[in-house]
């Protein structure tokens, strides 16, 4: 019984039933059930889809980085794409845009299309990790917003990657 | 009087190869009146056709003048030596002394009036002389009424008039150029005079704005603005300010580029993956893949007949050239020197094609004359990008990087004449030159 007492007011309410003796116990659950029936309705927080877990929102901690002339994801960045997939397919209303990067040399149309193909390879590692196709937008920045502005080789090397980018962060 | 003109040019181009032979560079550095621009001619020296521009008569009656601008106009061109009688006037309503104006050396001379109207305009009335024709001197002349704000614009009309006169190809200099500021974290698409001058301001934008595109009439931009945190093609009108998105479909949408006929445009979807070059109505229906391949396909340009879509691909590993059909099949190579040759503009007569070539790490402007195949690499600097042809097929705008700042700068087609067209006080960049307005 005193796991009972927890919801007070659900065990008041079905003694208050149980004390009519005129109606039938099977009929008035099914009447009452359908008069007094609450759907409950969870107003989510307007652009969430859940909890986003503090790791997926630094900024800093969720970039795939990519070597010089290169479309392959490393090896060291697996770790990252498994949980990422792996938030994916746990909150199937959560969407992510991957957002490609690419360094500042030449042309910024074809570095566009370099970010692309960056951010490209993450959302294929994602699909087939367990994404859904409709949670992932792949898009490219381009040259357009450089982690770091200095013309050296290990600037160049952070410029070169694809974020994860969360709405309602 | 055209065929002594013609002489000259050719003289001129066999003089520059002398000059080449001889590691000689004359170079002219000249800062003219409106500071905003630098240009060096290289290897032209006395080649270029002697003209006087003299200040018109009762020009001091403008609240701006005209003469300036119509000489700084034609001496930045590279093709004109361009003199002045000081104070001294040449009416246009008398023909001018001639043989004093060749004994000056000119071989054309400017007569040129400025009356004032009275609704407050002004009324400029020029006629064009041969120096060295003893009969019919005259090559021809204009009236125009103008109000005195418009004394740029009718200035560059002038000198539209002399350049074509003179050299039998349209002048450029009431064209127009667009291109993006980036000022701190602010993004501005601007419109200016092709001198660079009267800029106004089209867009702000706390995002980058890239690859404006002309509409061939010259009354709408195409462009990829990151307003949305994604890259968005939108057509802005200029005149009204109304902007309409052209292509935002799932992924990137870029590398707008107008048909000549103004109806629809290429422009560069991922909505299938990676980029690939559609071609789109003007009012954003009909997306249409025009090209396939299974690595980037991008920067598409048309020939000015409408025939042949230029563009960027890396289907054969680093990026090089390819053109196809406007109504698609298979694409042709068309660059083969270097592993890197990107963003093809052709030239509005159809004979050469600018691009963007990189060698030993070095970006700059390169530009194949498509009848020989023939190339050409035009800078000597390391960072080029985005060329673009002047209406008349002679100067590519491009930008490059001066002092870690981005600045516009062109180059004349043969390579000979160069200018810095901003200063480098703002980082400029994605120029696009417009077209001739009709």
């Amino acid at each position: 019984m005193k796991k009972l007492l927890l919801p007070s007011l659900l065990v008041l309410s079905l003694a208050a039933c149980e004390s009519d003796p005129a109606i039938d116990t099977a009929a008035t659950d099914d009447a009452n059930a359908s008069k007094t029936a609450v759907a409950p309705v969870v107003v989510q927080p307007k652009d969430s889809a859940g909890n986003l877990p503090d790791w997926a929102r630094d900024p800093y901690k969720n970039s795939v980085y990519f070597d010089y002339d290169s479309y392959t994801i490393r090896s060291d960045a697996r770790p990252l794409i498994d949980s990422h997939a792996k938030l994916l397919a746990q909150q199937p209303a959560r969407k992510v845009t991957i957002q490609g990067n690419a360094d500042e040399r030449g042309s910024r149309e074809y570095n566009l299309a370099l970010g692309q193909k960056r951010a490209e390879a993450v959302r294929r590692a994602l699909r087939l990790l367990g994404a859904r196709d409709g949670q992932i937008e792949a898009v490219s920045l381009g040259e357009e917003q450089p982690r770091c502005t200095e013309s050296t080789e290990s600037c160049y090397a952070q410029n070169r990657r694809g974020d994860f980018v969360y709405l309602g962060k | 009087m055209y065929k002594i003109i013609s002489s000259r040019f050719a003289n001129a181009f066999t003089g520059l190869f002398r000059l080449f032979l001889a590691t000689i560079f004359l170079s002219v550095l000249t800062p003219v009146a409106q500071a905003q621009i630098e240009f060096t001619v290289t290897g032209a020296g006395d080649n270029r056709f002697p003209v006087i521009i003299p200040v018109f008569e009762n020009e001091s009656r403008l609240p701006n003048p005209v003469s300036d601008i119509v000489r700084a106009d034609l001496t930045r061109s590279g093709l004109f030596n361009v003199m002045d009688l000081g104070p001294m006037t040449v009416p246009e309503s008398r023909t001018p002394d001639l043989a004093a104006m060749a004994a000056r050396g000119a071989d054309a001379v400017l007569a040129a009036s400025v009356a004032p109207l009275s609704d407050g305009r002004f009324e400029i009335r020029f006629r064009l002389f041969d120096t060295h024709k003893q009969s019919n001197p005259d090559l021809g002349g204009m009236i125009m009424r103008t109000a005195p704000a418009q004394h740029r614009l009718t200035a560059h009309r002038i000198a539209d008039y002399i350049y074509e006169k003179l050299t039998g190809i349209p002048g450029y200099f009431s064209t127009r150029i667009a291109y993006v500021v980036k000022a701190g974290k602010n993004y501005k698409l601007q419109i200016a005079d092709a001198d660079g001058e009267s800029a106004q301001t089209a867009l702000h934008s706390p995002e980058s704005i890239i690859s404006p595109a002309w509409s061939p009439d010259g009354s709408r931009i195409a462009y990829v603005s990151f307003e949305e945190q994604k890259p968005i093609v939108y057509v802005h009108t200029l005149a009204t300010g109304q902007r309409k998105v052209l292509a935002n479909f799932k992924g990137s949408n870029s590398a707008p580029a107008w048909a000549p006929d103004g109806r629809r445009l290429a422009v560069v979807l991922t909505k299938e993956g990676l980029s690939q070059i559609y071609t789109i109505n003007a009012d954003g229906s009909g997306a249409h893949r025009l090209v396939n391949s299974s690595g980037i396909d991008t920067e598409p340009a048309w020939s000015p007949d409408g025939q042949w879509v230029y563009f960027t691909s890396d289907r054969s590993g680093g990026p090089q050239i390819y053109r196809v059909s406007a109504s698609g099949g298979s694409a042709e190579r068309i660059t083969f020197e270097g592993d890197y040759n990107v963003t093809p503009r052709p030239s509005a007569d159809g004979t050469k094609l600018a691009y963007l070539t990189r060698s030993s790490g070095r970006y700059r402007v390169a530009v194949l004359d498509l009848a020989s195949r023939q190339v050409s690499v035009l800078t000597d600097s390391t960072h080029d990008e985005s060329p673009s042809f002047a209406p008349n097929s002679n100067m590519i705008l491009y930008a490059t990087v001066v002092g870690g700042r981005g600045v516009l700068s062109a180059v004349s087609a043969d390579g000979r004449v160069k200018q810095r067209i901003t200063a480098p006080a703002a980082d400029v960049r994605e120029p696009a030159w417009g077209p001739l307005l009709k």
